[in-house]
């Protein structure tokens, strides 16, 4: 046995500032809202937004640093910060939503905040992970709180199943992945992700440890993004949960989950990479065409949303495949505008809801154009951006994507990609018509009106556009956020920017 | 005194890992399958343990308490979603629990 050594664990607790303020902050609210009636709650959640927003300007503060912390345990890299923004901007976004959600579908703030918090807080420690057990109690703190949000509805039993089905699949991906972890461990002694990219450096082909290792990571972290065939728990969880928790799943743990993902596989895999990459093609492939032919027959948008998740996984997947240090800052940019975009639709899902009726169901949009053309012009602007229609932020996170893709080679990955764009056109675009050019009685409920939730959209719509039209910032800021945390240690490939 | 070679360990926690993930495909009683996954994860947490001591590092052993500890975690919580769902069905029956398809 190795001695323990107290003095090698440098601990520094600059790079984890972050996450302890979120981390407290999550205990802080639950207990403030013991003082807090649940239909006076809207004062529980601007105190979570300017909790959040401290986080975020710590968080801004670590851009820059190496952020190596605790041995190696935290890497608070550049990659690692770039993703806590994204996700604290997801949770601000959230919470907007919730603001008013809360009281008038009669749920409980404090441990709604709480939990909120609480994931949020495990989605930026897998971002920060610089070992495995660090990753896998981030994936933890993250899906246990989520589980618990998709059921808040306690008496829906919609929602009931929702989380019972989520909770039984995640678990059961929680222990794949955490065999993975145990043989990856084994075939190379450690499970920090550093030494293990060394000892992979050494020939490990067809180590048998190693890649059933690999392989158990994949279908843990394949359930996580909700990648086809992993996929089945995806349309019930988020028709079920509450909509505002729906839009977190959607963009919150996506994020998380991709943040590990992409840390372990394509950084420091990425010497054995020609082991996953094939089985990451064939998944890329499923992914994005079972989401999108499922997508086409839905009726209730909160279930056509989730398919249209999964194939947006798919996109990421092909990035992933493609490797190297352009994918990795074009996958990025993408998740930066898919955040925004995707919380933006959900708002929009949020601004037609009312209690106790059946108001997601695709016709419940049918003449909203004429009703509220404000609303119908947001919810357009994003399925737009969700189709890749220029010039908004889906179309050039695709854009990037597919180059870094066919930089890489990959040409039929490719082929099949821009067919599953087009077909995805359908069932966007048919959303869009249902709202200009059928006649209807669709009905605004009274969280339409709200100031959160239109500060919501607003920034959700601001956030697309500006992406989408000045993307230079966000694609350079992307691709140094990546290169400067890996850039040494991958291949370096042909640049995606023209 | 004779010892139990590593790879001895390694396959129960691998045989016991594959009885918990059948059990989670095969059983309908939603608490049944819980118990699979706690079986799941503590087949894992044996070979953590076989793994430690063969590779004579003491990572393997630090990352079971954490694992005992999300377990615990995992079990409370699923049991508090079933009792939810229970009270408004009144099953624990996963073929039961059907309101959405597709």
């Amino acid at each position: 046995m190795t001695a323990f050594n107290l003095a090698a664990i440098d601990i520094a607790w600059l790079p984890i500032c972050p996450l302890i303020i979120v981390g407290v902050s999550a205990m802080a609210v639950l207990l403030a809202g013991v003082r807090v009636r649940d239909d006076e709650s809207q004062g529980l959640g601007v105190l979570t937004l300017a909790l959040i927003a401290l986080a975020f300007v710590f968080a801004l503060g670590l851009l820059g640093q190496s952020g190596i912390a605790f041995a190696g345990a935290i890497a608070a890299d550049n990659f690692a910060v770039f993703f806590e923004l994204v996700i604290l901007i997801s949770a601000a976004l959230v919470v907007l939503m919730s603001i008013d959600y809360l009281p008038a579908f009669g749920l409980s703030a404090a441990e709604y905040y709480a939990l909120l918090l609480f994931s949020t807080f495990g989605m930026m420690l897998m971002a920060t992970g610089g070992d495995l057990i660090v990753i896998f109690i981030g994936f933890e703190v993250m899906s246990i709180s989520v589980y618990v949000l998709a059921g808040f509805l306690r008496r829906s039993l919609k929602s009931n199943e929702a989380a019972l089905k989520y909770f039984v699949m995640g678990a059961f991906s929680t222990a794949f992945l955490l065999y993975g972890i145990a043989l990856v461990y084994g075939a190379t002694g450690t499970i920090k992700l550093g030494p293990i990219r060394a000892a992979l450096s050494n020939p490990m082909a067809g180590n048998p440890l190693l890649l059933s290792g690999i392989g158990l990571m994949l279908v843990g972290f394949g359930f996580k993004v909700a990648a086809v065939p992993f996929h089945m728990w995806t349309p019930d969880a988020y028709e079920g949960a509450p909509t505002p928790v729906t839009a977190f799943m959607a963009v919150g743990v996506k994020l998380g989950a991709f943040a590990g993902f992409i840390r372990i596989f394509m950084v420091h895999l990425g010497p054995v990479s020609p082991d996953w990459s094939i089985v990451l093609w064939v998944i890329a492939a499923f992914t994005m065409t079972v989401g999108n032919l499922v997508a086409l027959v839905q009726v209730n948008i909160k279930r056509m949303l989730a398919y249209s998740a999964i194939a947006h996984a798919g996109y990421i997947l092909v990035g992933m495949t493609a490797a190297g240090s352009q994918a990795g800052g074009a996958i990025l940019y993408y998740l930066l505008g898919y955040a925004f975009t995707n919380l933006g639709a959900f708002a929009a899902v949020i601004a037609l809801e009312r209690r106790g009726v059946e108001s997601d169901l695709i016709t419940n949009y049918r003449g909203l154009a004429v009703r509220h053309p404000g609303l119908a012009a947001a919810m357009a602007l994003f399925l737009l951006s969700l189709t890749g229609v220029p010039p908004l932020a889906g179309f050039l996170g695709k854009f990037y994507i597919f180059s870094a893709a066919l930089n890489a080679g990959l040409v039929w990955l490719v082929v099949i990609a821009v067919i599953n764009s087009v077909i995805s056109a359908y069932y966007y675009i048919a959303v869009i018509v249902a709202m200009y050019m059928r006649e209807g009685e669709a009905v605004v409920g009274a969280l339409g009106r709200r100031p959160a939730v239109i500060t919501a959209l607003a920034v959700a719509a601001i956030g697309t556009v500006l992406i989408g039209i000045y993307p230079e910032p966000y694609i350079t800021g992307a691709l140094h956020a990546f290169n400067s945390a890996f850039g040494a240690a991958l291949p370096r490939t042909a640049s995606i920017l023209p | 005194m004779m010892s139990v070679p590593p790879s001895w360990f390694m396959a129960l926690g691998a045989l016991l890992f594959a009885i918990g993930a059948a059990g989670v495909l095969i059983r309908r009683n939603v608490i049944v399958m819980l118990m699979a996954i706690e079986l799941m994860l503590n087949a894992v947490n044996l070979t953590f343990i076989a793994l430690s001591r063969s590779l004579g590092s003491i990572d393997g052993q630090v990352i079971v308490l954490f694992v005992i500890t999300v377990a615990a975690a995992e079990a409370a919580t699923g049991l508090a979603i079933i009792i939810a769902a229970f009270r408004n069905r009144e099953t624990v029956n996963a073929d039961e629990l059907n309101l959405m398809r597709w």
